[in-house]
C-alpha cells in the first residue's frame, strides 16, 4: 500500500529532477548573455544563435512542466507563490515570452523592429531568467512575507509582491551563481557543438572567468546557508520553529544527499577543469550532469527531513511543507503513474537530441539553404 | 470566504485573463490544423517521392513556425496565470485541475518540442521515415496538449469526479476518467481541434488562392487546395456535427449559458431556434437587470425543443425559470440555491471552528456530512451560490452570448459551402477562373478566426459568474494584489502581444509573398 508521505517525497523528487533539469537547460539562455561578447563576427553569431536555437524549446518545455507538476503535486505552492510573489513570476514570465519568437523572428526579412531588438530580446532573457528564477529558488531556503487563512488563501504581507526577495543578499548570490552557471554551461555547450577554431578559443577564453565568477557566488550562498537557521516543521504536529545549522543537518542527516551532492559539484567543476586543462569538448556533459545532480540535492535539502520548502518569515505557520501543501492521496497515485512515462519521454528526447547534433554545426550549414535562425 | 471583495480587481483580473487567451488563441488553432496538413503533405511525398511535395511541404513548414513560436509564447502566461491571478481557485480546485496541466506538459510539450526540432532541421540529418514520423509526433503532440488543456476547461464547466475535503478547504479528485471523460471535455476537444482543422485549411486555401489570383504557384496552390480542400471540407462537418453536440450537453449542464445564448427568458415547450436575430432592450425586468427581446428574429419554429430533447414538446427552460424557479417543472430558484449554498458554507465555517477549538468528535462529525451523497447532491452542490448576492447575478451577458454563437453558428455553415465550392471548382478545373471565388476565399481566412473567438467568447463569458460552474464564482477565485498591479500588467502584456502580433503577421506576408525557396 503506497502511502500518502511516500507519494509526497516521491513527488518531490520529480519536482528535484525537474529543477536540475531545467537549471541545466538554462545553458541556452546563458550562451544567449553573450550574444553580443562572444562571437567575433556575424557568422559566429548565425552559428552561435542556431546551435542554442536548437534546444530553446526543451528549456522552456521543461520550464512549462515544472509549473504544471508543481501545480499539480503541490498546488498550494503554486497558489502561495504565483499569487503572492505577484511580480516576480511575472518579470521571468515576461522574459521567457521574449524569447519564444527571438529565434524564429530575428533573421526573417520584414521582422518591423530588426534583427537587433530580437537579439536584445535573447539578450534579456539569458540575463534576467536564469538571475530571477535563482532569486526566486532562493527564497526557497531564506522565506517569503506571506500568511495563509485558515481556508489556506494567500495574504502577501508586502506591497512588493515579490520583489523584496531582490534586497536579501542570500537570494541575490544565489540568483546570480544562476546566472553564471548557466553561462558556463552555455559556453560549454558552444564548446561541444560549433565547429569553428576561433569561436571555441574565445569560449574558452571566457570560461575561466564565468566559473570563477560561479563558484564564487555559489560558495558564497552555500556557506551561508550551512551556518544558518533553517525552518523546520514537526513531522507530528506540524509546528513550524527555527533550526541551527538546518541545512547542514540535513545533509548529515541524508548522507545519499549529502554524496549526490558532493559528486555534483564535483561534476561541474570537472567538467570546467577537462576543458580548461585538457582541451577536452565533452565538459558539457559532466557539468551538465553535475548540475542537475547539484540542484537535485539542493532540492531535496530544501524539502525533506521535515523542513519546509516555502517558508514564510512574516508567519511561521503557514510555511509550506511537502506534507501541507501537497495535493490529496489519489491525485498523487494518478499523476505516478503518469511519472512511470518519464524514462520514455528522455529516451525519445535523447534520440532526437542526437540525431540534430550527430554533426557539429559549421559556418558552411548556416549558409546552406534550410531553416536558418 | 471573500473578504474585502474588490470588483475592480475581480475585473482587471478577468480582463487580464481573456487578453492573454484571445491572443493565445490567434495562433493555436493554425497551429492545430496546419501540423497536420503538413504531416499530410509530407506523407504524399514520402509515398511518391516527388520532390515538387518535398518543396510544397517544406513551404507550409516556413509559416507553420513563425506561428507555432508565438503560440508558445502566449501559452506559458496562459498557465501561469492560473497561480498569479486566481490563486484562490489554485487552491481549491488544484487537486483536480493541476493534473491535467501537469500531464499536458509530461505527455504532450515534450513531444510537441522533441520532434518539432527534428521537423525543422531534421531534413539532412535523419532518413526520411524518421522525419516523416517527427511530422506526425508534432501534430498529435499539439493536439495532445488541446486534449489536457481542454479535459481542465471541461471540468470547470461541469465539475464531476471530485469530493470537498473541509480540513483542506479544497476540492479532490476521487476519479480520474470522470474527469477525463467529462461530456464537456470530450464535446469541446473534439470541436476545438476540429475548428482548429478547419481554421488551418482556410489559412492554406486562401493562401493559395492569392497565389492563383497572382498567376503563380499554380502547381503548389492547386496541389495545397487539393489537401486543404478535403481537410476542410471534414474538419466544417466535424465542426457542425460536435457543435450540435455540444449544444445538446449544454442544455443539460449549463441551462442558463444555453438560454443566454438563445436570449430565451420565458421557457416553453415547442421553442423555437433563432437563425438570425436582433436584440433590443425589454421594458421587462429580472430583479434590477433589464431583459433583453427581439427587434428582428427569423426563427426555425420548434427546433430549439427537438434540439435539446429530441421532441417539439420537450420544455426548454428560459432565464426567468432558471433564476425564478418553477415548480412546475421541477426547476428551483437561484434563491433557494444561495440558501443551500450558505448552509453548506455554515458547515465548512462550523468545521473550521470546531477544528480551532479543538473539538474533535464535532469536527469529525460535521467532516462526515461532507462525504455523505444526499448532502452533496443537495446542498454542496450549490457552494458557489453563498458568494452570490442576488438571483439575476447567474444570468451573463445576454447579447454577447447570443451573437457570438449565433455569429458563430452562421460561420460554420457558411465554410462547408466554401471547402465544399472550392472542390468542385477543383475538381472541375475552373478553379483559376473562378476569380471571384478566389477573391472570396482570400477574404475568408480570417473568418475562422473570428469563429473560433466567438466560441471562446461564448464558452467562457457565457458561464459568468462562474469559474467552476456552481461551485466557485470568479470573485472567490482572485489573487488577493493590488488592482494597480494587474491593471499595469494588463497594459505591459497588451503592448507586448500586439508589437509580436505586428512582427508575426508583417513576416507572415512577407514569407507568402517570396513563396517557396527554388
Amino acid at each position: 500500500m503506497i502511502s500518502h508521505l511516500f507519494l509526497q517525497h516521491y513527488w518531490w523528487l520529480i519536482i528535484a529532477l525537474l529543477a536540475g533539469l531545467l537549471v541545466f537547460l538554462m545553458f541556452v539562455q546563458g550562451g544567449q548573455s553573450m550574444i553580443f561578447s562572444l562571437p567575433g563576427n556575424d557568422l559566429q553569431k548565425t552559428m552561435m544563435v542556431n546551435a542554442l536555437g536548437r534546444k530553446w524549446e526543451f528549456t522552456f518545455t521543461t520550464l512549462v512542466t515544472f509549473g504544471g507538476a508543481f501545480f499539480a503535486a503541490f498546488p498550494l505552492f503554486y497558489a502561495a507563490s504565483f499569487g503572492g510573489a505577484y511580480w516576480v513570476w511575472i518579470a521571468i514570465l515576461f522574459s521567457f515570452i521574449i524569447q519564444a519568437i527571438a529565434y524564429e523572428y530575428r533573421s526573417k526579412p520584414s521582422n518591423v523592429y530588426g534583427q537587433k531588438t530580437f537579439d536584445i530580446f535573447l539578450f534579456l532573457n539569458g540575463s534576467f531568467g536564469p538571475f530571477l528564477i535563482g532569486t526566486a529558488v532562493a527564497t526557497f531556503f531564506t522565506g517569503s512575507q506571506f500568511s495563509l487563512n485558515e481556508m489556506n488563501q494567500v495574504r502577501w504581507a508586502t506591497p512588493w509582491h515579490g520583489l523584496e526577495a531582490l534586497l536579501n543578499g542570500r537570494n541575490l548570490a544565489l540568483g546570480l551563481a544562476v546566472l553564471f552557471l548557466a553561462r558556463t554551461n552555455g559556453l560549454l555547450y558552444l564548446i561541444n557543438s560549433i565547429d569553428d577554431k576561433d569561436l571555441t578559443g574565445r569560449s574558452v577564453r571566457k570560461l575561466a572567468m564565468n566559473s570563477i565568477v560561479f563558484l564564487t557566488f555559489f560558495l558564497l550562498f552555500l556557506v551561508t546557508l550551512l551556518v544558518s537557521q533553517g525552518f523546520a516543521s514537526d513531522p507530528v504536529t506540524g509546528e513550524v520553529t527555527m533550526e541551527k545549522y538546518k541545512y547542514l543537518h540535513n545533509l548529515t542527516g541524508m548522507p545519499i544527499v549529502l554524496v549526490l551532492f558532493l559528486a555534483g559539484v564535483a561534476g561541474v567543476i570537472w567538467g570546467i577543469a577537462v576543458t580548461l586543462f585538457r582541451g577536452s569538448r565533452r565538459g558539457i556533459w559532466f557539468t551538465g550532469a553535475g548540475t542537475v545532480i547539484t540542484v537535485f540535492s539542493l532540492f531535496l535539502v530544501a524539502g525533506f527531513n521535515g523542513t519546509t520548502f516555502y517558508p514564510s518569515t512574516f508567519d511561521l505557520n503557514s510555511s509550506l511543507t511537502i506534507r501541507n501543501a501537497s495535493s490529496s492521496l489519489f491525485t498523487l497515485k494518478t499523476m505516478m503513474y503518469v511519472s512511470f512515462l518519464i524514462p520514455f519521454i528522455i529516451a525519445y528526447i535523447w534520440y532526437a537530441w542526437k540525431s540534430i547534433n550527430v554533426t557539429r554545426i559549421t559556418g558552411e550549414e548556416m549558409k546552406a539553404e534550410g531553416h536558418v535562425y | 470566504m471573500i473578504e474585502n471583495l474588490n470588483l475592480a480587481l475581480v475585473d482587471w483580473s478577468r480582463a487580464q485573463f481573456a487578453l492573454t487567451a484571445i491572443y493565445h488563441w490567434l495562433f493555436v488553432p493554425l497551429t492545430l490544423g496546419l501540423s497536420f496538413i503538413i504531416a499530410i503533405m509530407e506523407t504524399i511525398y514520402y509515398t511518391t517521392g516527388n520532390e515538387a511535395w518535398k518543396r510544397i511541404t517544406r513551404f507550409w513548414m516556413t509559416l507553420f513556425g513563425i506561428n507555432f513560436a508565438i503560440g508558445i509564447a502566449t501559452g506559458i502566461i496562459l498557465e501561469f496565470e492560473f497561480g498569479t491571478n486566481w490563486s484562490n481557485y489554485s487552491w481549491f480546485v488544484g487537486d483536480i485541475f493541476g493534473a491535467p496541466l501537469a500531464i499536458e506538459g509530461i505527455l504532450a510539450f515534450f513531444l510537441e518540442s522533441t520532434f518539432v526540432a527534428v521537423m525543422f532541421f531534421g531534413w539532412n540529418k535523419v532518413s526520411r521515415k524518421f522525419h516523416l514520423l517527427s511530422s506526425w509526433l508534432v501534430a498529435i503532440g499539439a493536439n495532445l496538449s488541446a486534449l489536457w488543456i481542454l479535459v481542465a476547461n471541461g471540468w470547470m464547466q461541469n465539475p464531476e469526479g471530485m469530493v470537498f475535503n473541509p480540513e483542506t478547504a479544497r476540492n479532490e479528485m476521487v476519479n480520474f476518467w470522470e474527469v477525463l471523460f467529462n461530456e464537456v471535455a470530450i464535446d469541446k476537444f473534439l470541436h476545438t481541434i476540429s475548428s482548429g482543422f478547419l481554421l488551418g485549411s482556410m489559412f492554406v486555401l486562401g493562401i493559395s488562392a492569392w497565389y492563383l489570383i497572382c498567376k503563380r504557384e499554380e502547381f503548389l496552390a492547386k496541389r495545397s487546395i487539393l489537401v486543404a480542400g478535403i481537410f476542410g471540407l471534414l474538419s466544417s462537418v466535424m465542426v457542425a456535427y460536435t457543435g450540435d453536440s455540444s449544444a445538446r450537453t449544454l442544455s443539460r449542464v449549463q441551462p442558463v449559458k444555453f438560454a443566454a445564448f438563445e436570449a430565451l427568458y420565458d421557457g416553453k415547450e415547442e421553442a423555437g431556434l433563432v437563425a438570425l436575430g436582433i436584440l433590443k432592450n425589454s421594458d421587462k425586468k429580472i430583479g434590477e437587470t433589464n431583459q433583453k427581446e427581439f427587434a428582428v428574429r427569423i426563427e426555425i419554429p420548434g427546433f430549439l425543443s427537438v434540439m435539446t430533447g429530441g421532441d417539439r414538446e420537450v420544455f426548454v427552460p428560459g432565464l426567468i425559470d432558471l433564476v425564478s424557479g418553477n415548480p412546475s417543472r421541477g426547476i428551483m430558484p437561484v434563491s433557494e440555491k444561495i440558501e443551500r449554498g450558505r448552509a453548506a458554507r455554515e458547515f465548512l465555517s462550523d468545521y473550521k471552528e470546531a477544528r480551532k477549538n479543538n473539538e474533535t468528535e464535532k469536527a469529525g462529525e460535521i467532516s462526515l456530512i461532507f462525504r455523505d451523497k444526499d448532502f452533496n447532491d443537495n446542498y454542496f452542490r450549490y457552494f458557489g451560490y453563498a458568494s452570490i448576492d442576488k438571483p439575476e447575478e447567474v444570468i451573463p451577458n445576454v447579447p454577447v452570448s447570443f451573437y457570438s454563437f449565433h455569429l458563430m453558428v452562421i460561420l460554420g455553415f457558411y465554410f462547408i459551402l466554401v471547402f465544399g465550392l472550392a472542390l468542385y471548382y477543383l475538381f472541375t478545373d475552373s478553379l483559376p477562373k473562378r476569380r471571384w471565388f478566389l477573391w472570396v476565399v482570400l477574404c475568408s481566412i480570417l473568418l475562422p478566426y473570428v469563429a473560433g473567438e466567438s466560441g471562446w467568447v461564448l464558452a467562457e463569458m457565457g458561464r459568468q459568474p462562474w469559474i467552476i460552474q456552481d461551485l466557485m464564482p470568479v470573485s472567490a477565485a482572485v489573487s488577493q494584489i493590488e488592482t494597480g498591479s494587474v491593471m499595469t500588467t494588463f497594459f505591459m502584456f497588451a503592448v507586448l502581444f500586439t508589437l509580436l502580433l505586428v512582427a508575426e503577421v508583417s513576416i507572415m506576408i512577407k514569407q507568402i509573398k517570396l513563396g517557396p525557396k527554388h
